[in-house]
């Protein structure tokens, strides 16, 4: 079975002007499915750039990219937006809810964008929330629910349309430690029991030990690509280990 | 159809959410449907009015007044010769096979006595056919006859004004009143008319035989004892006035002896195409107070856009995590629009109402006839949407083809 993510000399250039600025030097990476990716380096490393081309949230200068073996490089917006409602889920440092709309509404949102109709869009909504430890809530806003109740909305609206793969873009950037170790665990959770692709971004190593594999970014380019070595071989993890993020180039 | 309702619900929840907003930006399209409705409503009311005059003064009816002469080389203005006669009016219907009917006419002024009261008022003599061609009936009592005419019987029949000033509330019929000093009989009363389209009393008059008119009341011509002022033909349908007007043209030069190179004696004018001429000039007032109005429309429209581009900004994000969850071009595009639409048609249907109020307004401090049509709301509703989509494409275009990384990004 070919990867799930197969990225092939992904290069992102933008024009500042006079200034040719390479976000993205030619990436290669590909990510198998059901695996549990972390993607690290600092501010300006291309990891962002790397995240929105994996989201179909943009599209590369050159380059190949296969979601799902489908070369998504060259396609339009409407059918980028099409890839992005089945293949993806989104999960944000900011939560990104509609305040307006109910914890229930938020989740069914997707089903929205579909070709087809949901008629059961309720029922897989109260799902979903119910999984994520949501039971109840349902018709809280998201200002009456905490930071990382808001955040477990945004993982239940990123599932509800069975994606093939989460991206999660710092999604315990705005939580202290401890709503952070939950959302870890649903994340871990979706990745064993569901088999859904994650792939994260963080700047913490702690958070970063969760995944199997981690990824590092600099300068547009990867500098390191290594397994997370685990202390035991339980899921219970408590990950005491050396992350090669530093690797010369 | 289920995006459809979802984006009306989503509509109808932002402009909730701005409730102030949504209704001063809903102002706009209020006031300029309302205006468009009232004036429409005037217009229509107008051109309504003067249809009615024109079935007031009868139908089909063509007149015949004498016309300038020249005498020693002067000219003397209209209607001061004495070329028309009882005679050519008693020939006209005989002789012209699209003219029904023709009453000739003399006119007056005199002052009427019963008992201590007077009135000064205007006197025609004419002939029954008058009554048939003006479609005067009597309200009560009757009409005087040919043979009145022809005895020069003193009768009178009067409009309800003159019985109103000179009975009051008594009854008039068999009672004797006097017009200049000659005792008349007062046979009928006339169902009453209402002001004419020069907003002259219909019901201020007193028909007597023509014959007894001439005699007694308002003399008779040294001239041509025969004169009269006017002859008030009746063709026989209205496709048959032009027909009926050159026959009538035709006899009487001929009757006039008039040569080729002469210039007609009299005047033949045609109601209708007064009328027609009127009832355009209104409804030209009427397109171009509704064109006016329609200005305060754009208006309205222009600040729909303003409020819709002000929204596009504020919910950037959301637009974008639509975007990022899949929303497509159209999605976004649809949700906005309806939005707009949404504005546009509410305030279309608060605009009709309040059009409505105040045309009824109108006619009450006024006095002007108004009417508004279902046309001119159905027009109203189809304007207001047309508003909407049109002022609302640009901004749901811009929010549509937003980039999604900037628009999460945006703060």
């Amino acid at each position: 079975m070919p990867p799930l993510i197969d990225v092939r000399d992904l290069k992102k250039t933008y024009q500042l002007g006079e200034v040719t600025v390479n976000a993205l030097a030619g990436v290669t990476v590909s990510i198998e499915r059901g695996s549990y990716v972390a993607i690290m380096g600092p501010s300006g490393s291309g990891k962002s750039t790397f995240m929105n081309l994996l989201g179909c949230l943009d599209r590369p200068t050159s380059g190949h990219y296969l979601l799902d073996s489908i070369p998504v490089e060259g396609l339009d917006r409407d059918h980028l937006a099409e890839i992005r409602n089945q293949k993806i889920g989104f999960i944000f440092q900011n939560f990104n809810l509609l305040p307006r709309m109910s914890a229930l509404e938020n989740v069914e949102l997707p089903l929205l964008y579909q070709d087809h109709d949901t008629p059961d869009a309720d029922d897989l909504a109260e799902h979903a929330l119910m999984l994520v430890g949501l039971a109840g809530r349902e018709h809280n806003f998201p200002a009456q629910l905490s930071g990382g109740q808001q955040q477990r909305v945004a993982i239940a609206r990123a599932m509800i349309n069975k994606p093939e793969i989460i991206l999660a873009d710092e999604p315990t950037g705005a939580l202290d430690s401890r709503t952070s170790a939950e959302i870890m665990n649903i994340f871990e959770r979706l990745n064993r029991t569901q088999g859904i692709t994650m792939v994260l971004v963080t700047h913490s190593d702690e958070i970063a030990t969760h995944a199997d594999r981690i990824i590092g970014f600099r300068d547009g380019l990867v500098v390191s690509d290594a397994p997370v070595v685990r202390s035991r071989r339980t899921s219970e993890k408590v990950a005491v280990l050396r992350v090669p993020v530093e690797v010369p180039q | 159809m289920k995006k459809l309702k979802q984006s009306m619900r989503i509509a109808f929840r932002a402009l909730t959410m701005n409730k102030l907003r949504s209704a001063l930006t809903m102002l706009g399209i209020v006031i300029g449907v309302a205006s468009v409705i009232a004036t429409v409503a005037i217009g229509s009311g107008a051109t309504q009015r003067i249809q009615d005059q024109i079935a007031s003064i009868g139908s089909n009816i063509i007149m015949v007044t004498p016309g300038s002469t020249t005498t020693s080389g002067v000219r003397l203005g209209t209607g001061n010769a004495v070329t028309l006669s009882e005679a050519d009016a008693k020939e006209l219907p005989a002789q012209c096979p699209d003219v029904a009917l023709a009453a000739p006419l003399v006119r007056g002024a005199a002052q009427v006595v019963y008992g201590n009261n007077n009135w000064a008022t205007i006197i025609y003599g004419v002939t029954p056919d008058y009554l048939t061609i003006r479609e005067l009936s009597v309200a009560d009592g009757a009409e005087f006859t040919q043979q009145d005419v022809e005895s020069a019987n003193k009768v009178a029949v009067l409009g309800k004004t003159v019985v109103d000033n000179l009975f009051g509330g008594a009854d008039a019929i068999g009672q004797i009143i006097r017009i200049k000093n000659v005792p008349f009989a007062v046979i009928g009363i006339l169902t009453p008319k209402g002001q004419s389209s020069q907003g002259q009393d219909q019901d201020d008059v007193i028909l007597l035989p023509i014959s007894t008119a001439k005699r007694k009341v308002i003399g008779i011509n040294a001239a041509n004892a025969d004169a009269v002022n006017t002859i008030m033909m009746q063709a026989k349908s209205g496709a048959q006035i032009p027909a009926a007007q050159e026959e009538a043209q035709a006899l009487l030069r001929q009757r006039h002896h008039l040569q080729t190179v002469e210039a007609d004696d009299f005047t033949i004018r045609n109601l209708q195409e007064l009328f027609a001429a009127q009832e355009a000039s209104s409804s030209i007032m009427a397109i171009m107070l509704a064109a006016v109005a329609s200005v305060s429309l754009v208006v309205g429209g222009i600040g729909i856009m303003n409020i819709m581009l002000i929204s596009v900004r504020e919910r950037t994000r959301e637009i974008g995590l639509r975007q990022a969850i899949g929303a497509k071009t159209r999605d976004i595009l649809t949700q906005f629009l309806v939005e707009a639409v949404t504005l546009s048609i509410a305030g279309g249907f608060v605009g009709i109402v309040l059009g409505i109020a105040a045309s009824a307004l109108i006619s009450r401090l006024a006095g002007w006839a108004t009417a508004v049509g279902p046309g001119a709301v159905l027009l109203a509703v189809f304007f207001s949407a047309l508003v909407g989509i049109g002022f609302g494409y640009y901004p749901a275009r811009k929010a549509a083809y937003l980039d999604p990384i900037e628009a999460l990004r945006y703060e």
